[in-house]
């Protein structure tokens, strides 16, 4: 057996044997499963005029995607929190030493690190899409708006979401070796995702010119990616890049991080 | 199991920063004995031990096993165990699949774990979380994974610390045992007490260089060690030692008894139903030396 496959193997099982990714999981269930299936039903109220809102008519589009979607838009930290809180437990509880004892190739360790959680990744995208698809699409049928859950459209952004949730768990593992410290990258990890990049993907879309630039952001990109989501809603002045396109963007993310950090802190002397 | 093969340090220097933690150290560690790699705290032992499983990059020279260097290894787990100084487990991880991560990512059969566990006398705990684990158990856990692929060289960097009495006496037993099996151990300490018994040959550093290198033997003009015993009852104890068949000379406070331990003394004493007022080690002549040696408590 080649020894990438072995350690890919080894990365897998690290994931899966403690309780952290269940517990993130579940966590990350009921948060897309409560956020879809209340939203759901505030559209689904408004949109067909149960419930009256000040002003224009707020248009949604077509709402069932924009519920769905919340499994990313939303649900997108958790992957990266697991990604990255893996990685930084390697330095905080010192098993570098043993990861590297028992294999000494460093860099084809950390590839099989980052290949091994776009599978956990995929897991999350799993576990979020059935929270906002199973609670969304209860929520709209009881305002009787269109589930969309016969056209293959709706599975393809599912498809697409899965793949965003992949890549975000790789782009935790890039940012677990950059900033090798727990505390730090879970912290940079909120700021980035909750405010700072929120902040900026506002701040891009008030000119052409930014918002050219802040479609390569990662949390734009992923929306890019998956084809819908509340903030390219919300604010449309931003740009939104194909969904090909968003993927190779984030994919660049998780490879450029990781490839940083392995120079920073992988291959350094384990003391 | 994979036969011993020895290892080797060619002047080998580490500098962290201005710190130099090992300096131009060269020595060679035989396959069949156990040697001892003393030095007091700070000394370079670890830093040593590391460069020789590629974990900490030499600033120059060269450390090998069986003439490779470890990233060399073709399979290192089967060639080379160690247990580091450092605890390295994640606490919610249990033993057992600690274990197998290893394994699989070495490409280790799966049967290995288990045996690894048994050896260690883990196997009942094996299923329990590490972070309920006692520093004993952590360091038998950490012994296991050394001994995870029946290699033919061990490294111990400070396996005693933490152990208990009795895990004391299994691990010296084990140790000369894989010694006799043909394999190349190398434990490192920084008490010379902890080790003297159970090592053939011992390798003294004090601040990164080399300071003593050959038979234990060599270092103990008196050649053995020592155990004062006092009683309210001379009589009585110098009966039971004389009984006993232990060499001992009278002293103003009691009885120097010579080529015995301390335990073994008072378990004399004991036996006979003798009342103990004092009972120490005498600091050994080979004692006196590695402090000597090692520029403490001498004037090196
Ligand atoms: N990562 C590091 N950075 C700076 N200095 C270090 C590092 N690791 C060890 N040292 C220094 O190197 C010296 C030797 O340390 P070490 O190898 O741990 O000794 P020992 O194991 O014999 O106690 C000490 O002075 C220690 O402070
Ligand atoms: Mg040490």
């Amino acid at each position: 057996m080649n020894t990438f496959i072995a350690g890919l193997r080894a990365e897998i099982t690290k994931l899966f044997t403690t309780r952290m990714w269940w517990v993130l999981a579940i966590v990350l269930f009921a948060y897309i499963a409560l956020l879809a299936g209340g939203l759901g039903a505030l559209f689904g109220a408004i949109t067909t005029g149960k419930i009256t809102s000040s002003g224009e008519t707020p248009h949604f589009g077509t709402l069932a995607p924009l519920v769905y979607s919340f499994a990313t838009s939303v649900g997108y930290v958790f992957p990266v929190l697991l990604g990255a809180l893996v990685t930084t437990g390697e330095f905080k509880h010192q098993t570098l030493t043993p990861t590297f004892l028992a294999n000494p190739r460093r860099s084809q360790v950390l590839a099989a690190k980052g290949v091994a959680s776009l599978g956990v990744g995929a897991v999350y995208g799993v576990v979020a899409l059935v929270a906002s698809v199973g609670a969304g699409a209860i929520a709209l049928t009881i305002f009787g708006v269109d589930t969309t859950l016969g056209d293959s459209d709706t599975w393809a952004l599912v498809g697409r979401a899965i793949l965003a949730m992949a890549l975000w768990a790789a782009i935790g593992v890039g940012l677990g070796v950059v900033i090798p410290s727990q505390v730090g990258a879970i912290i940079t990890v909120l700021a980035f995702t909750q405010f700072v990049e929120p902040l900026l993907r506002l701040a891009a879309s008030f000119s052409d010119a930014t918002a050219s630039i802040g479609k390569y952001l990662p949390g734009a990109a992923s929306d890019g990616l998956v084809g819908s989501s509340f903030f390219t809603i919300s604010s449309p002045g931003a740009g939104v890049l194909e969904w090909w396109q968003g993927g190779l963007v984030l994919l660049a993310y998780a490879v450029v991080l990781t490839i940083i950090g392995h120079f920073i802190s992988w291959r350094r002397d384990v003391t | 199991m994979a036969t011993g093969v020895p290892i080797e340090f060619d002047s080998v220097t580490k500098r962290f920063g201005d710190i130099e933690a090992v300096s131009e150290l060269s020595f060679s560690v035989e396959p069949g004995k156990v040697t001892g790699f003393l030095g007091p705290n700070g000394a370079g032992k670890t830093t040593t031990l590391r460069m020789l499983l590629g974990l900490v990059q030499p600033t120059s020279g060269t450390a090998t096993i069986g003439g490779s260097r470890y990233a060399e290894l073709e399979n290192p787990l089967a060639t080379v165990g160690s247990a580091l100084e450092a605890a390295s487990f994640t606490p919610g991880r249990t033993a057992r699949n600690h274990l197998r991560v290893y394994a699989q990512a070495a490409r280790l059969d799966a049967s290995l774990v288990p045996a690894a566990l048994e050896k260690v006398g883990l196997a009942d705990y094996a299923d329990r979380r590490v972070a309920g684990y006692s520093l004993g158990m952590r360091q038998r856990l950490g012994l296991a994974f050394a001994l995870l692929g029946d290699p033919g060289v061990l490294v111990l960097d400070e396996p005693i610390n933490g152990l208990d009495p009795e895990g004391i006496k299994w691990i010296r037993t084990f140790l000369r045992e894989l010694a006799a099996e043909g394999r190349t151990i190398l434990v490192s300490s920084h008490l010379l007490s902890e080790v003297q018994q159970s090592v053939d040959e011992v390798v003294i550093i004090a601040k990164g260089r080399l300071v003593h290198r050959g038979d234990l033997a060599d270092l103990d003009p008196a050649g053995n060690q020592q155990v004062v015993v006092d009683s309210p009852d001379r009589e009585a104890l110098e009966a039971a030692l004389k009984a006993a068949q232990l060499t001992y000379t009278e002293l103003r406070g009691g009885f120097l008894v010579s080529g015995a331990e301390a335990a073994e003394v008072g378990h004399v004493a004991f036996a006979a139903g003798v009342e103990v007022s004092a009972l120490h080690k005498q600091k050994s002549g080979l004692e006196e030396t590695f402090l000597h040696l090692v520029g403490e408590g001498g004037s090196l």
